[in-house]
This record gives structure tokens, C-alpha cells and sequence, in this order.
């Protein structure tokens, strides 16, 4: 593969697959918060 | 959870494995993402807030939605369920072959010349377009057997049908088609393959038609502009944080296009290095990528074709059905709204006429019908629904202040001015933009090459009965009470 068609799969994964983790994370961490807010 | 697993499911379909990779390719590969990643920032994941938003402050299906906005929108959203109605029909057939192909694969049975084996064998292509010639048995049996799976689900219910549904096939499609690409990667040319379809042709970025395509894709992709997700998001608990919910929605969708897309040209770079030709020389999409080219593909597998034959079409099916699930809701939502009926009744009136007009899509005439319909109810019914929507709510009902405020309320990320800008002007400009190339192309020149009698009565006029119906229904009166924000309604998040 060519270094430019590489460095645009990099980028497409991260920022994609990157906004996709970081969503589910914010998800997971409010979630848990409202579970001990719930629990308290 | 089952909230967003359901929003992803209507989201991943069909077209994301064989539309995205053709489309990108065709509008300069790597160079592609800038516009696409634009178009789902500026358009796709604002457009989900606000449909998010419509569902999730008034509770109702996307007619009662819309009626809440504005008592004259009721229109709106029973057009769009008229084009969900419409969509079901044909997308269910082609589930159909996906799951007859599932099984063809265990044996390759469609031996070397997979094009004569889809139009003749299988489908028993009919000679001109506009004839019946009668039905098909073997696509007219899958059909009715993915109508039964679709309305078991439904008439199982929100949370113990759709929800269950979805938290088991979107799984198993992410762990069948990983598989395929992890297989795809290791293939011969792979890295060919990959290279064709991520190499940037910096040159198209200035292309208007380029950035056209690019918005196109991600509206059609994401499942906007018909009334699915103001449905799904009506059944949400009343502190879900609907922003987050639209960047993961967006995201998934936009990250199962990125894996369909390297596995689809990880496969033909193999292809291409098997038959020692050029990689743009074996592309393509849509029904001739999946079955002809993709079996193709199977046969010269070096070892366990039919098992891989299978993960490519099951993961079809199961992209496929949790779509038209989303697809049927809408209007089993609708109906249940308007006429005061049961789930159950909803169900057997509207997935039964859906279930007996699909079988048009099974005789020998069908994919002639199903291409025109779908081109036509996609361009000028999705595309000028969704068009329609965004003008009625931003600049008729001046509501986006209004569902700004609700997103607000129960989401951590902050909408701001950027939220108005991308949907009261970014995104009425671009899809009026497509609708008027569409509209002038297509009156230059028939689509497909098609007569004009028969775009005319399958293209044109089913597109314009969608609106014609959609203005009917929102005159019938409704049955049902007046729907308060009801907590039996919810789903988990």
C-alpha cells in the first residue's frame, strides 16, 4: 500500500472508530454515575 | 442499551456493505472521507438529534410527532410511513435472496457463471421490464419466510421483540462480517485491494458532485427522513441523553461502512490479482457486488468456501432484518396511534397487506420492479421527505430552538449554534441542491434506460402516491386518545 492511501485509512479508523469508543465511553461512564447516584 | 443497539441495527442495512465501498471509490477513495466525514458532522448525526429529539419530547409515532409540532405536519409523517410501507415491500425480497444465497453457498450452487445462475436459475428474469410472468418459488419461499421472522418479532413487542432482536443480530452480523475481513485481509492482493480504495484523487475534492454523493450516502445510510428513528426514540426513557446517543448511532454506522469497505476491497484486490487485471477493473456494487461478483469470489477461495460463502450472505440477512424491522415499526406505530388497534392487530393488518405486496418482488418481473421503485422512492421520497421535514421544523414551526432546549436537558453534550446552522441551512441547501440535479437528470433521461411508461407508473407515480396517501391519511380522523409521555412506553437505554 501507498503511504498516502495508508495514512487516510489511519486517519478514517481513528476518527470513526475513535468518536465510536469515546461515544460508548461517555454512555458507560453516565450510566454507572446515575447507577450510584440511584444506589446512594 | 437496546435503545441504540435497535438505532444501529436500522442504520447497518444493506447498503452499507455494498454501497458505501462503490461510492467511495467512485468519488476519489481516501480523498472521499473529507466530504463523508463533513457530511455526517454537518448533516448526519444533527439530522439524528433532531429526529432523536421529535421522538423523544413527544412520544408518539412520527405522524403524531409531527402533529404535536404542528397540527398541519400529521401530513409528514404519514408520507413518511407510506415510503417506509413502500421500502418494506422490496427490501424484504432482496433479504430474500440473501438468505437463499446463505444456503446456495453450502454447496456453491451457483456454479461458474454466477450471473446466468442469479437472473436465469434463480431469479427467472422475466424478458422486458413491466411483465409478471408469475411467481418464483424459490425466492417467493425465503420471502415469506423473512416476513414470518420480521412480524414474530414485532408481534413480540418493543422491548421483549425489537429490543431482544437486535441485541442479537447486530452482534453476531459485527462477529460474522470481522471474520470475513479478517479473512479478506489475508487473501492474496489484499493489500491492492486496500490501496484502490483508500488512495486519495485529491483532484475530485473540489468535484460539487463529490460532496453530493458524500451527503447522499450518509442521508441514505443512516436511516433519516423516514420516521424510524422519531419512532425509536419515542419509546426512550425520559432521561436518555439523546446527543450521545446520535454520535454513537452515527458513529457505528459510519464504522461498519469502514469495515464492510476493507473487506469488500480487500476481497477484490484478491480477485483482481487472481484473474491479473487492474483492481478497477473488477468494482462494483449493489445487487451485481453480492451476487455475482462476491460469488465469484467464493468459488476461488483456497479452502473453505462455502463456509465463508455463508458468513458473507447470513451477514446480509441479518444487516437486512434488522432494518426492515425498524422499517415495519414506523407504520405498525402509526397504525396503532391512529386507529386505537392492538400490537397484534397493527400487526396483521399492516405487516399482512406489506407481506401480500411484497410478493409482486418474487415473480419473474421483480427486479425490474424493485430497481425503479427503489431508485425513485429513494431520491424523491426519502430525500425530498427529509428535505421537506427540516424546512416544516426550522423555518415553518421555528421548533429547533424549542427541541435545542430538550436535547439539552437531558444530554452532557451541549448543542449549540453550530446544531441550527447544520440543519436550517448546511442541510437544506445540499439535499434542495440533489433533488434539483435529480429532478433534471431524470427528466433528460429515463432512468436505467428504462420506457418512459414504465419508470412513469413504477417510479414517478409511486413516488407521488406516497405524498398523495401520506395528505389522505393525515385527514382520516384519529381513534386514539390524546398520547401522554407515558413511562410504559419506555425502552432501556
Amino acid at each position: 500500500m501507498e503511504g498516502s492511501a495508508i495514512a487516510m485509512m489511519i486517519i478514517g479508523i481513528v476518527i470513526i472508530w475513535g468518536g465510536l469508543a469515546a461515544s460508548i465511553v461517555n454512555a458507560v461512564i453516565k450510566a454507572r454515575q446515575n447507577g450510584s447516584k440511584s444506589d446512594s | 442499551m437496546g435503545f441504540i443497539l435497535a438505532a444501529a441495527g436500522s442504520a447497518i442495512g444493506l447498503g452499507n456493505i455494498w454501497r458505501f465501498p462503490a461510492v467511495a471509490y467512485e468519488n476519489g477513495g481516501g480523498a472521499f472521507f473529507l466530504p463523508y466525514l463533513f457530511a455526517l458532522l454537518t448533516a448526519g448525526i444533527p439530522l439524528l438529534i433532531l429526529e432523536f429529539a421529535i421522538g423523544h419530547k413527544y412520544r408518539a409515532s412520527a405522524p403524531g410527532s409531527f402533529a404535536k409540532i404542528n397540527r398541519k405536519f400529521q401530513g409528514i409523517g404519514w408520507w413518511q410511513l407510506v415510503i417506509c410501507f413502500v421500502i418494506a415491500v422490496y427490501y424484504a425480497a432482496v433479504i430474500a435472496w440473501a438468505l437463499s444465497y446463505a444456503v446456495f453457498s453450502i454447496n456453491l450452487r451457483w456454479g461458474d457463471d454466477t450471473e446466468g445462475f442469479l437472473f436465469g436459475q434463480y431469479l427467472k428474469l422475466a424478458d422486458t421490464p413491466g411483465q409478471f410472468g408469475g411467481i418464483v418459488p424459490g425466492v417467493f419461499i425465503p420471502l415469506i419466510v423473512v416476513w414470518l421472522v420480521t412480524l414474530f418479532v414485532l408481534y413480540s413487542g418493543v422491548r421483549k421483540g425489537i429490543e431482544v432482536a437486535n441485541k442479537i443480530m447486530l452482534p453476531a452480523l459485527f462477529v460474522l462480517f470481522a471474520i470475513l475481513v479478517i479473512r479478506a485481509l489475508t487473501l492474496e492482493g489484499a493489500a491492492e485491494g486496500l490501496n484502490a480504495f483508500f488512495k486519495p484523487n485529491w483532484d475530485t475534492i473540489l468535484n460539487g458532485k463529490v460532496w453530493v454523493a458524500a451527503y447522499g450516502q450518509i442521508f441514505f445510510s443512516l436511516s433519516i427522513g423516514f420516521a424510524i428513528m422519531v419512532t425509536y426514540s419515542s419509546y426512550l426513557s425520559k432521561k436518555s441523553d439523546i446527543t450521545n446517543s446520535a454520535f454513537i448511532t452515527g458513529f457505528a454506522n459510519s464504522g461498519f461502512e469502514l469495515l464492510a469497505g476493507i473487506g469488500v476491497f480487500g476481497i477484490l484486490g484478491f480477485m483482481a490479482a487472481q484473474q491479473g487485471v487492474g483492481v478497477d477493473e473488477v468494482v462494483s456494487g449493489g445487487v451485481g457486488l453480492a451476487f455475482v461478483v462476491f460469488p465469484q469470489i467464493i468459488n476461488t477461495l483456497p479452502a473453505l468456501n462455502g463456509f465463508f460463502g455463508f458468513l458473507f450472505f447470513a451477514s446480509l440477512v441479518l444487516a437486512g432484518l434488522t432494518s426492515l424491522i425498524s422499517i415495519v415499526e414506523t407504520y405498525i406505530a402509526g397504525l396503532q396511534e391512529k386507529f386505537n388497534i392492538s400490537r397484534a392487530k397493527a400487526v396483521l393488518y399492516g405487516g399482512g397487506l406489506t407481506t401480500i405486496v411484497s410478493i409482486v418482488f418474487s415473480s419473474k418481473g421483480g427486479l425490474f420492479f424493485l430497481d425503479v421503485v427503489d431508485y425513485f422512492i429513494n431520491n424523491f421520497g426519502v430525500a425530498l421527505a427529509g428535505l421537506v421535514e427540516v424546512i416544516a421544523v426550522a423555518w415553518i414551526a421555528r421548533q429547533l430552538g424549542k427541541l435545542q432546549e430538550h436535547a439539552n436537558s437531558v444530554s452532557d453534550i451541549r448543542l449549540g449554534l453550530w446544531w441550527k446552522v447544520c440543519l436550517a441551512v448546511i442541510t437544506p441547501i445540499v439535499l434542495g441542491y440533489m433533488m434539483v440535479d435529480n429532478i433534471i437528470t431524470n427528466i433528460r433521461e429515463n432512468y436505467g434506460g428504462y420506457e418512459t411508461w414504465f419508470v412513469s407508473a413504477y417510479g414517478w407515480a409511486v413516488a407521488a402516491l406516497a405524498i398523495l396517501l401520506g395528505i389522505v391519511f393525515s385527514l382520516f380522523r384519529n381513534n386514539a386518545p390524546e398520547i401522554a409521555a407515558s413511562d410504559s412506553k419506555e425502552v432501556s437505554r
